[in-house]
């Protein structure tokens, strides 16, 4: 305590930079050299074909050449946007009409609390384990083919695995159950904070509901409908969990249910580094772009 | 506020009564078809538990075998007979508890230990080092699984909890939580009278910063909880012994063993085991998690 104050101020500074040291060095050994390794990995010809290794030779862009010249890249990529954009658009209404209806002070709903836990529930369930029971629920001889053909609306049991539209749609369907809570919550935040006279000077104009929605609350909503859009999208580039257990990591049928991180994943099983490089950085870049416009505007928000 | 709701009231008695009458018992319908859209599969799943896998080739029921009790018998044999089998499910319990538990720890202790850095301290890093993590923190880990994976084989880790725990202490999207959370709860006044009382900075931090932080550790510590447990990209690439399989991997095993000869009664028991925790601690701390969401996402 014999220090000047002078003194003091820096050396509590000092600790500035001591507190963030964990997190620094984890994030550079765990993260940041990760990142450049796998960089480096995309420039070179490395991969195993049965006990051979072939490389590493330094092959500049060779791969990333081959990446975009298969024609599979872009299949899994359209897989992987039409299945997000099947979970999304129905995520969004729903969220939309239950984030009003929540914040609607007119409407003092009862029960809200129970509501909000039960659409939030899903989002808990572990992705894996929820793909696992609609497998089990949607195969051959699981319930749900039961249950149609006890109603009388199947003759025989429908192979719902074995078919593109109807895989596609229990990836979509899970996705939506799983993040429909959380955006209806996201929105009903955005909602409330939305200045209640607006809401009452356009009642007293006699405005619709409908109205209000889509002149005062849709156009006040917009910079969190683009955070919550884009945030999805980049969730929805990382589409793994769900369609991987599902179709056991084949993408079925025909590789229609493949994602960009699934094929990832098999590069990573087969030791082929180049090209899992390649598809890494490629993905990387592609959030990296989308991850700026979020902060874009969550910055310009302020 | 109370003049507010009464004219609103007015409004509502004289003009469109009927209308929002209306207009909520659609919400209600609506809500309550949703409510069970979300909660049938779970229904499902709680039935076929109890259920042997000959009663379920026979055909689905809506309701549990109330006689004697046998949903209770046979949920016990399922029970038994997944425990019997190969699959090392309370391995993989305790796995996946000690991974996650450390992860929630270690991410909220060292997140916290980061916000605070950033909020009570002035230096020359500071302002490139919040913005760095803010433009991080979106980054996908699955983008660098591949170098991620290259380096802990060279450093020996491979087969081990500590590429999946340790990698938690640098948690951006918990940094900007608690950060948040900081600027709304932690005037820097509190940290002044803590130093000239004589009070050195790492304690200072230990204990009085980490306890006004009590609230925003608890729900980051249930998500980061939640999270880990969940996982499977990263814990599928790095362990490879039986028995140090979390339990997103043993799904992952179960469905990939061949699932014709398999009991399904196992198989339903199996999911139910899996995700029975999250669903009980979700069930006490709902309220907290719910409010917990709305406060960190979006910009306060």
């Amino acid at each position: 305590m014999s220090k000047t104050k002078k003194g003091n101020v820096v050396s509590y500074n000092k600790w500035g930079y001591i507190f963030l040291l964990p997190f620094i060095i984890v994030y550079v050994v765990f993260q940041l050299v990760p990142l450049f390794n796998t960089i480096w990995n995309s420039l070179f010809e490395y991969y195993e074909a049965g006990l051979n290794v072939v490389g590493p030779n330094f092959i500049w862009f060779e791969n990333y050449k081959t990446l975009f010249a298969t024609p599979d890249i872009w299949k899994y990529t359209a897989n992987t946007m039409i299945m997000w954009i099947m979970g999304f658009i129905p995520q969004i209404l729903v969220s939309l009409l239950l984030g009003s209806w929540f914040s609607d002070t007119r409407l003092r709903l009862k029960g809200q609390a129970f509501f909000k836990t039960v659409i939030y529930l899903p989002n808990l369930i572990m992705a894996s384990a929820m793909s696992m029971l609609f497998f089990s629920l949607f195969s051959q001889s699981g319930p749900i083919n039961s249950i149609l053909m006890q109603m009388k609306i199947l003759e025989e049991p429908f192979d719902f695995l074995y078919n593109t539209l109807s895989v596609r749609t229990l990836v979509a369907f899970m996705n939506f159950l799983m993040w429909f809570g959380n955006t209806t919550i996201l929105l009903m935040a955005g909602m409330m904070g939305i200045d209640a006279s607006l809401f009452e000077a356009a009642e007293v104009d006699g405005a619709t509901p409908g109205q209000v929605f889509t002149r005062i609350t849709l156009p006040l909503l917009r910079p969190i409908l683009i955070y919550v859009m884009i945030t999805s999208l980049i969730g929805g580039l990382q589409m793994f969990d769900v369609p991987q257990i599902l179709t056991n990591g084949k993408g079925e049928p025909a590789n229609t249910s493949t994602t960009l991180i699934m094929l990832l994943n098999r590069h990573l099983f087969s030791k082929n580094y180049g090209m899992g490089g390649a598809l890494s950085v490629a993905l990387f870049v592609l959030t990296g772009i989308l991850s700026m416009i979020v902060y874009k505007f969550s910055n310009s928000e302020e | 506020m109370a003049s507010n709701s009464s004219m609103s009231l007015q409004v509502e008695d004289s003009k469109n009564t009927g209308g929002v009458k209306a207009r909520r018992v659609i919400a209600y319908i609506v809500l309550v078809a949703i409510s069970i859209l979300c909660l049938f599969w779970f229904y499902v799943l709680f039935i076929n538990s109890t259920r042997s896998h000959a009663e379920m080739t026979a055909g689905f029921q809506a309701f549990p075998q109330f006689k004697d009790l046998r949903f209770i018998k046979q949920f016990i044999t399922n029970f038994s007979n997944l425990m019997a089998g190969t699959l090392p499910i309370w391995n993989g319990l305790l796995n996946s508890f000690i991974i996650a538990g450390s992860c929630a720890l270690l991410s909220t202790y060292f997140s916290t230990m980061t916000a605070y850095a950033i909020h009570a301290y002035e230096f020359k890093a500071k302002k490139a080092v919040f913005t760095f993590i803010l433009m991080v923190m979106m980054i996908p880990t699955q983008v660098t699984a591949l170098g991620f994976v290259n380096m802990i084989g060279k450093m020996g880790l491979m087969d081990t909890f500590i590429p999946l725990i340790v990698p938690s202490i640098a948690a951006p999207a918990t940094f900007f939580y608690m950060k948040q959370y900081m600027d709304s709860t932690l005037p820097l006044a509190i940290v002044e009278a803590a130093r000239i009382d004589g009070s050195g900075e790492v304690r200072t931090f230990n204990t009085i910063v980490l306890p006004m932080m009590k609230p925003a550790i608890a729900v980051q510590a249930i998500f980061t909880f939640v999270q880990n447990w969940n996982n499977y990209f990263t814990p599928a690439l790095v362990i490879k012994t039986n028995n140090k399989k979390t339990l997103p991997i043993l799904i992952a095993q179960l469905r990939s063993a061949d699932w014709l000869k398999f009991d399904m009664g196992q198989v339903y028991v199996m999911i139910a085991f899996s995700i029975f925790p999250v669903i009980v601690v979700y069930l006490f701390l709902s309220k907290f998690i719910v409010q917990g969401i709305a406060l960190g996402s979006v910009k306060g």
